[in-house]
């Protein structure tokens, strides 16, 4: 009846932030009409946020790029001129030739919220560098890094909390984003039923903060402190799941308690490699066997070798029965009043212990003990950048896991569930290149992977990097996803080397991506006076559009949008799933590209292909998958019968997860919605870290090696041994300058400590900690020239507490300057009660520079909108008085949210222009750009008649 | 003037539950997809790429701080969009009959062909829920999205209002509030829910569920067995661990 509606409809997958929802694109006359979620899908079951819901005017976007162009002006002028693929691939083979020739890691290779990392770091490590890393180091790795190595799996991909069955939920930070649609979705699931608490751990209370059930403003940075008063609070109560512990962690393995020993602070191992423990039945130290010792969880004890030893456990307690997390010292710390985190202990506490859920569900564990029920404690937890993004943020990850499992709130029903293929061992068994190859050689591990001990790291025979952002050092050991915020700037300083070629993949880093803006410009457009020469010699870049870091390339190499091209969320990158499948998904080109552009996945592999790598040609040099990414998808193997997609495998079709390569497994993913998802048996969704059924399911699969089971880190050895080595044992020891450093940051058990910037002599006269969030429909940049969303939000205000305010003489509206040790930027404040007193924000990456995104040289994106980046600074005097990364110390995470900020009123009020201003580069001028928009399409009917086709319609008109 | 029907067969229209709702925005612009390219559309975009962009939204998200006393203030999110009033002035106002409430289900349209741009209905709305053209001289508002409830080539679960299917938190709720057993109305009998400016006598179909005031177990404490490192390892060295 209403062809109004009559449309094809083609399945794929949102790539407007990270989320990965899958969506149904409406088309009609080769147009798109309209998006929507895909009802089916795993990730986000047919609801889609504004930004999704705006992928038409990003997908029509005057900024869009439309062919290979090749700088002819300075650096940062934005002249270009537009060239053909064969030559822009031509440019780029022979630079990365010459490369590859001379030195493979002169090539540094980031890439931004790249989902194809599992692409991208294939091809660096064939082509010889390990100089790649994607946007994680400046995201929130802490959060990853943490939980990977104490409990195996994290939140977002790694985990989600029990939504339909948990009690009592607390997240930290995260104010509307990581990851969005499914954590709506679950706080909605929360709050449509009676019972379960919400509570909101954050400075600020926006967003999903806004409707919780109990707002706690804690001052940025001290999160790990009030989760240890929690810890102390359950232990001192005795509130404490005593058998998870002694079953699933390793809290009753013994501890060598020598100090001054190479061995001090390992676990006590038979000569099997078992861990001992005391068993208090039989009185005497013994292997530790699940279900069969009953250990000691303190106690001294003496080995056979005479030496004393003491149950992990025992550290624990000393750790958080401390001083340092009495209430009184944390209330005045993190501005949460005493009698809260005691009523807040007391009420999880009730909910893990008084009302726990049982599913009568026979299992057995991985060491033999059958058991009739699973047994949930159904407090549940979520994080991410918020409590990650600080100085401190490992040891605070590490200890929000370390609360989980005190209250035995773990892959149960009603608490946090990880997502397959999650768990995975602690650390996952995948160790990372250490150093680049010779000339014209391949690495046969991956840039990223994680060290398991001072003897993986990526240091030379003194100690010293191997890599350009010094991830995997002794001064960022476990930077498991790389520093791409260093990149910059140690290619231009040539600390550690220089480098010939910078090639980056959709990472804005002349703007919002840099913690340093102006200098990240200086350090892309300084010359070597010497030679003339670009200090950064030679930058090639792809975008989609005309970003801010477009004109600081010497080569544009044009991407495709999201709709116009294959892609795969693979699981050997960033898998999406739930707790109760596996699931991997594609996108498809629902779309016909209208510019001469070309996906980078396509290009990336013609490079590797002109380039001759390893794996990206045959015998004969030919290209491998000469059909591109989508051959690519269908045909590689990582290892025999692993390919980028688990779905339908095998010739036939019928494998899941291992098979050969099947010609028609792309069409597979189409029919079914573009998306693969596997169930687990019930049996198999819960205590997978023990839970034999589902690590032999797992390894069948291969996302395990062997069902081995995975004991969950209370107390981590491997951080001591890093400790030891400081303390001059082993074979790898750090060089002098970063002994101190990991002696103070590399624990066995978590400690909380201030970050930097609080103590330092800087805290009294930066009295305020200044914090960015995304606003819901802008999360993830890239949408700044969005036609529908810059009408919600094309500037952005510092929200400053209005009680505040007042008492320092300012008013809404204000002009202020808001000034830190490292720069300065001028702003208009707005007043907002729900804030923490000591803290102000804004929203991030609104701000834009003239000239870049396409917009009018008058949008208010350019002039008074803001980047609090021009506050922050990517390097930092560090607390041993050398100048080093403002980043965590074990995991290289930027810690953005450390900044602190002093507020001054604006002398003249009538200039209403933010500061600073950078000047204005040629801008995109390649689409009509109207004046008014009226998208839609020719209507097929009146308004009367397509109402009268609904049914009755009834004349009413006098 | 246009009349009002006497009785609406159905009384369609939203129930927005506050305290779900995160401001997300979801809602409004899934709602601009949709209808831009429908029977009413297109909404148009004024200097989409210059200074002052602005446009046609059939919905759109206030937010603001509230103080209740005894509570910290909160931020509340505040979609609206046309009520579908029973009493609707913006009908009763119209000089052509374009504006028109709808016999079998309430659903209160502006009919584009006969509209003529005096914009009496937007006076006469006492929520601001009309949105005025200027290319076209036209009022504009919410359709219900009446070309997609009733599109039988929808799935029928998803024969809701685009902002119901698209909202991610689920605030959104879409129904008939004249029959009581629908989930509506079951949903607002049971959570206290409000008319918005009933002093106006307008009678809106739509409803909103207002915050909830937090409350907390004051007082509630931990009895602490231990309380120091030396307490606990002296009598945790005794303590049946096992299970």
């Amino acid at each position: 009846m209403q062809k109004i509606n009559e449309t094809e409809v083609k399945s794929t997958t949102c790539y407007m932030c990270a989320c990965r929802c899958g969506i149904n694109v409406h088309l009609k006359n080769n147009r798109i009409k309209y998006i929507e979620g895909n009802p089916n899908h795993p990730v986000n079951k047919g609801v889609l946020c504004a930004k999704g819901s705006a992928g038409i005017m990003q997908h029509y976007s005057p900024a869009r790029l439309t062919a290979p162009m090749k700088r002819i002006g300075p650096r940062g002028s934005g002249e270009f001129e537009e060239i053909s693929w064969d030559e822009a691939m031509e440019i780029a083979t022979e630079k990365l030739r010459k490369v590859r020739e001379k030195d493979p890691k002169k090539l540094a290779f980031f890439t931004g919220r790249d989902q194809s990392q599992a692409l991208t770091g294939w091809f660096s490590a064939k082509f010889g560098t390990h100089n790649y890393a994607a946007h994680g180091g400046f995201c929130s790795v802490n959060m990853a890094a943490a939980g990977l190595y104490t409990i195996g799996g994290s939140f977002w991909e790694f985990g989600e909390p029990d939504w339909h069955k948990t009690k009592y939920f607390m997240m930290f930070g995260v104010a509307e984003d990581h990851d969005s649609n499914p954590i709506k979705k679950g706080i909605g699931t929360i709050k449509s039923r009676k019972g379960t608490k919400y509570i909101s751990v954050n400075p600020v209370q926006s967003g999903y903060a806004a409707i919780a059930d109990e707002w706690l403003s804690i001052r940025p940075g001290t999160d790990g402190l009030f989760i240890g008063a929690l810890i102390a609070e359950l232990l001192k109560a005795e509130k404490i799941d005593w058998q998870f512990l002694t079953r699933y962690t390793n809290s009753p393995w013994l501890v060598i308690d020598n100090p001054g020993a190479a061995y001090h602070g390992l676990f006590a191992r038979d000569g099997d490699g078992t861990p001992l423990c005391f068993d208090t039945n039989e009185n005497k130290i013994t292997p530790m066997r699940v279900g069969k010792t009953k250990p000691a969880m303190v106690g001294e004890y003496t080995l056979d070798d005479g030496t004393k030893a003491v149950p992990a456990f025992q550290h624990v307690i000393k750790e958080f029965l401390c001083d340092k997390y009495k209430l009184s010292e944390v209330e005045k710390q993190t501005g949460i009043a005493a009698e809260d985190i005691e009523r807040i202990a007391a009420e999880m506490a009730q909910v893990a212990f008084s009302e726990e859920i049982v599913i009568d569900m026979p299992w057995t564990d991985s060491y033999g003990n059958k058991h009739d029920q699973v047994i949930g404690r159904p407090v549940s937890f979520h994080a991410m950048r918020g409590i990650a993004a600080h100085k401190n943020g490992f040891e605070t990850c590490r200890m929000l896991h370390m609360l989980q499992m005190l209250l035995g709130a773990i892959d149960g029903p009603g608490s946090f569930r990880y997502k397959p293929p999650f768990p995975r061992p602690c650390p996952p068994h995948k160790k990372m290149a250490k150093a680049s190859a010779q000339p014209l050689g391949s690495l046969a591990l991956e840039p990223l992977g994680f060290p398991a001990g001072p003897e993986d790291l990526a240091v030379d025979k003194n100690g010293e990097p191997t890599r350009l952002d010094k991830a995997f050092s002794w001064e960022y050991p476990l930077a498991i996803h790389g520093m791409m915020h260093m990149a910059l700037h140690n290619a231009w300083a040539g600390d550690p080397y220089k480098v010939d070629v910078l090639m980056m993949y959709m990472a804005n880093m002349a703007w919002n991506s840099s913690m340093n803006v102006k200098n990240a410009i200086k350090y892309m457009t300084d010359k070597d006076p010497e030679t003339n020469e670009y200090k950064i010699p030679y930058i090639i870049y792809s975008d989609a559009f005309y970003s801010e870091t477009v004109p600081y390339a010497d080569l544009i190499l044009p991407d495709t949008t999201y709709l116009e091209r294959w892609d795969a969320i693979s699981m050997l990158d960033r898998p999406i799933g739930t707790a109760e499948a596996a699931a991997d998904s594609i996108r498809q080109p629902v779309i016909e590209p209208d510019r001469d552009v070309r996906p980078f996945q396509d290009v990336v592999l013609d490079l590797g292909a002109r380039l001759g790598l390893a794996g990206m040609v045959d015998e004969d040099g030919n290209a491998l998958y000469p059909g591109g990414y989508s051959d690519y998808l269908a045909n590689h193997e990582r290892a025999p019968g692993v390919g980028p997609l688990s779905g339908w495998r095998g010739k036939d079709g019928k494998s899941q997860g291992k098979g050969e390569p099947n010609p028609d497994q792309l069409q597979k993913y189409v029919d079914n919605g573009c998306y693969w998802e596997f169930q687990l048996k019930e049996e198999e969704q819960y205590n997978r870290f023990a839970n034999q059924a589902y690590l032999e399911t797992a390894t069948k699969m291969g996302w395990m090696g062997s069902p081995e089971p995975i004991v969950l880190n209370m107390y981590n050895e491997m951080l001591q041994k890093f400790h030891l080595a400081a303390d001059g044992y082993g074979d790898h020891v750090p060089p002098d300058h970063a002994k101190e450093r990991i002696k103070k940051y590399f624990n066995p058990v978590a400690t909380w400590y201030a970050p930097q910037e609080h103590v330092d002599n800087n805290s009294d006269e930066y009295p305020l900690s200044a914090l960015t969030q995304r606003p819901a429909h802008m999360y993830h940049s890239w949408g700044g020239q969005n036609a529908w969303l810059r009408q919600i939000t094309s500037r952005n205000y510092l929200y400053v507490n209005g009680n505040w305010a007042k008492n320092n003489d300012i008013e809404d509206l204000d002009w202020v300057w808001v000034k830190s040790p490292h720069g300065e930027v001028k702003v208009q404040v707005k007043y907002m009660n729900g804030l923490n007193e000591g803290t102000v924000w804004t929203w991030n990456a609104i701000g834009k520079r003239r000239g870049a995104w396409a917009l009018d040289e008058n949008s208010p994106e350019y002039k008074k909108a803001f980047l609090l980046n021009h506050v922050i600074s990517e390097n930092l005097m560090s607390d041993d008085g050398e100048i080093r990364s403002n980043s965590d110390p074990v995991t290289g995470q930027g810690a953005w949210f450390d900044t602190r900020v002093k507020i001054e009123k604006a002398t003249d009020q009538s200039n209403d222009e933010t500061v600073p201003l950078f000047d204005q580069f040629k801008a995109h001028t390649k689409h009509d750009r109207p004046d008014t928009l009226r998208y839609g399409f020719e209507k097929d009917m009146t308004f009367e008649e397509y109402e009268r086709s609904l049914g009755t319609k009834k004349e009413l008109t006098e | 003037m246009t009349c009002l029907p006497e009785k609406t067969d159905k009384k369609l229209g939203l129930l927005i539950d506050l305290n779900i709702c995160v401001g997300c925005h979801a809602c409004a612009v899934n709602c601009k997809e949709w209808n831009t390219s429908g029977i009413t559309g297109p909404m148009e975009d004024l200097k989409p790429y210059g200074d002052d962009p602005s446009g046609v939204w059939y919905n759109r998200i206030h937010s603001y701080e509230f103080k209740k006393e005894n509570e910290v203030d909160r931020t509340v999110y505040f979609p609206k969009s046309c009520l579908h009033c029973e009493d609707a002035p913006c009908v009763t106002v119209c000089p052509t009959g374009a504006s028109l409430k709808r016999a079998e289900d309430g659903i209160v349209l502006v009919n584009p062909d006969v509209c003529i741009g005096c914009k009496l209905c937007s006076w006469a709305c006492p929520y601001g829920a009309r949105e005025y053209d200027t290319s076209a001289g036209v009022m504009q508002k919410c359709t219900l999205c009446v070309d997609k409830i009733y599109d039988e080539t929808i799935d029928e679960e998803r024969r809701v209002p685009s902002c119901v299917s698209t909202c991610p938190a689920g605030a959104r709720h879409f129904g008939d509030f004249a029959n009581p057993k629908s989930n509506v109305s079951v949903l607002a009998a049971e959570n206290d829910a409000r008319d918005l400016f009933p002093e106006m006598d307008t009678k809106p179909v739509n409803q909103y569920l207002p915050p909830q005031k937090r409350e907390h177990n004051e007082g509630k404490k931990l009895d602490q067995k231990v309380s120091t490192v030396k307490d606990a390892l002296l009598k945790w060295a005794t303590l049946d661990f096992s299970g």
